[in-house]
């Protein structure tokens, strides 16, 4: 299994980035391999509009079949259910922590977005 | 002649000047149109009292998917520029308040699933006030183009002797989308720091967009800096208008202050006639 946590920065120590479309980095761990892999989110941090959409069809092409985070607005969790990426919010700590959270089935699976859009 | 009120600031009196401008030309035998551009928050209607004949959806073209056509390939989502339409997993997803109807991604499909189809954003209401053109757009809540509606409008909008727009505020596109095609922009400020500052903004604005502008000053009282801003960057200011209590109540009332008095109406046509010699110059 594939996962993706937005990340403030590259490893393991990073810290969670609270915004999905807007976080810095997306670290995806592959739960079989333990591989990680760090994806800079540079282009969607500075976009004006969008970028929660173009951070879930980034994440969707990183094949991730999760991803925690903090807050996702309604938009991306749509483009995120079209991408079949299941939804963890309210994610919090180092990128460790989620991980080890998420392996010990304490986090809880998103439904629907958690926070309101931007602007439309 | 076509006439732009606009404002950098919000509340210096547009719709004052432009309502009471449309409402003397067509007291004076001119065939005119009055245009309401502001179509955020249109309040021409509140003063000129028109009677609507005729209201019409204003639409956008936007794409639909033909899912039985469609491969999954993603070049629509390659082609738009602001994530509105993206393909996820099997099949494009799509988001049409993001669109900007380019038109992008029915041109980069390779198997002809997408076509454009009209959504509506707003509402066209045409009708008169008196021998007055009536002409207002009215965006719907939530929708966030107003560029579109405005071009409705002014397409809208029949040959006239004289087409007064009543241009929102500020200085960004649905200001740059109101005043282009103009032959001159009357611009209403404020002597308050706030409207200094803004009537700068759109100065630049309107230097920017090459056309003649003249400045009208509402609520004029004892400030100077106005009058010194508009010496100093060689702009005309056309007429002020007193900070007078009686002008404050026909507001409050809906009224128009060119029916306050002889001397509103004869000020009205006078700007009107500056406004003509400006243009033919």
């Amino acid at each position: 299994m594939r996962i993706a946590v937005t990340a403030q920065g590259t490893d393991r120590e990073a810290k969670v980035d609270p915004r999905f479309g807007r976080a810095k980095y997306f670290v995806v761990v592959d739960t079989e391999s333990g591989q990680l892999e760090a994806v800079d989110n540079n282009v969607n941090l500075n976009a004006v509009q969008g970028a929660g959409i173009q951070a879930a069809q980034k994440v969707a092409a990183l094949r991730a079949d999760a991803v925690l985070t903090g807050n996702v607005g309604p938009k991306a969790f749509t483009a995120l259910q079209a991408g079949k990426v299941t939804v963890y919010v309210g994610v919090v700590g180092t990128v460790r922590e989620a991980l080890e959270k998420f392996q010990a089935g304490q986090l809880k699976q998103a439904t629907a977005a958690s926070v309101e859009g931007h602007w439309l | 002649m076509k006439i732009a009120i606009a404002s950098g600031k919000g509340g210096t009196g547009k719709t004052t000047i432009a309502t009471n401008l449309a409402y003397a030309a067509a007291e004076q035998g001119r065939l005119a149109v009055y245009l309401d551009c502001d179509v955020e928050e249109p309040n021409g209607h509140i003063f000129l009292k028109p009677t609507v004949d005729e209201e019409r959806p204003i639409t956008r073209p936007v794409p639909q998917v033909d899912a039985s056509l469609c491969n999954g390939c993603g070049a629509c989502g390659q082609a738009c520029q602001f994530s509105a339409i993206v393909c996820i997993g099997d099949k494009p997803l799509l988001f049409p308040k993001l669109c900007h109807s380019c038109g992008g991604c029915v041109r980069a499909c390779p198997t002809g699933a997408l076509s454009e189809v009209p959504r509506e954003i707003g509402t066209l209401r045409i009708g008169r006030s008196g021998q007055l053109g009536f002409i207002e757009g009215r965006l719907n809540v939530g929708e966030a183009m107003s560029p579109p509606a405005i071009r409705a409008v002014k397409a809208a909008a029949p040959v006239a002797d004289l087409t007064i727009i009543d241009a929102p505020p500020g200085t960004s596109c649905p200001v740059i989308e109101s005043v282009r095609g103009c032959d001159m922009v009357l611009l209403v400020t404020e002597p308050t720091p706030f409207g200094l500052n803004d009537l700068g903004l759109a100065v630049e604005m309107v230097s920017a967009m090459k056309l003649p502008m003249r400045v009208v000053i509402n609520r004029a009282g004892r400030d100077g800096k106005t009058r010194e801003f508009c010496d100093r960057n060689g702009i005309r200011i056309l007429a002020e208008i007193p900070d007078v209590r009686s002008v404050a109540e026909a507001y409050s009332r809906g009224a128009l202050i060119a029916e306050l008095s002889p001397t509103y109406r004869e000020g009205m046509e006078c700007l009107l006639d500056a406004l003509g010699q400006g243009v033919a110059r």
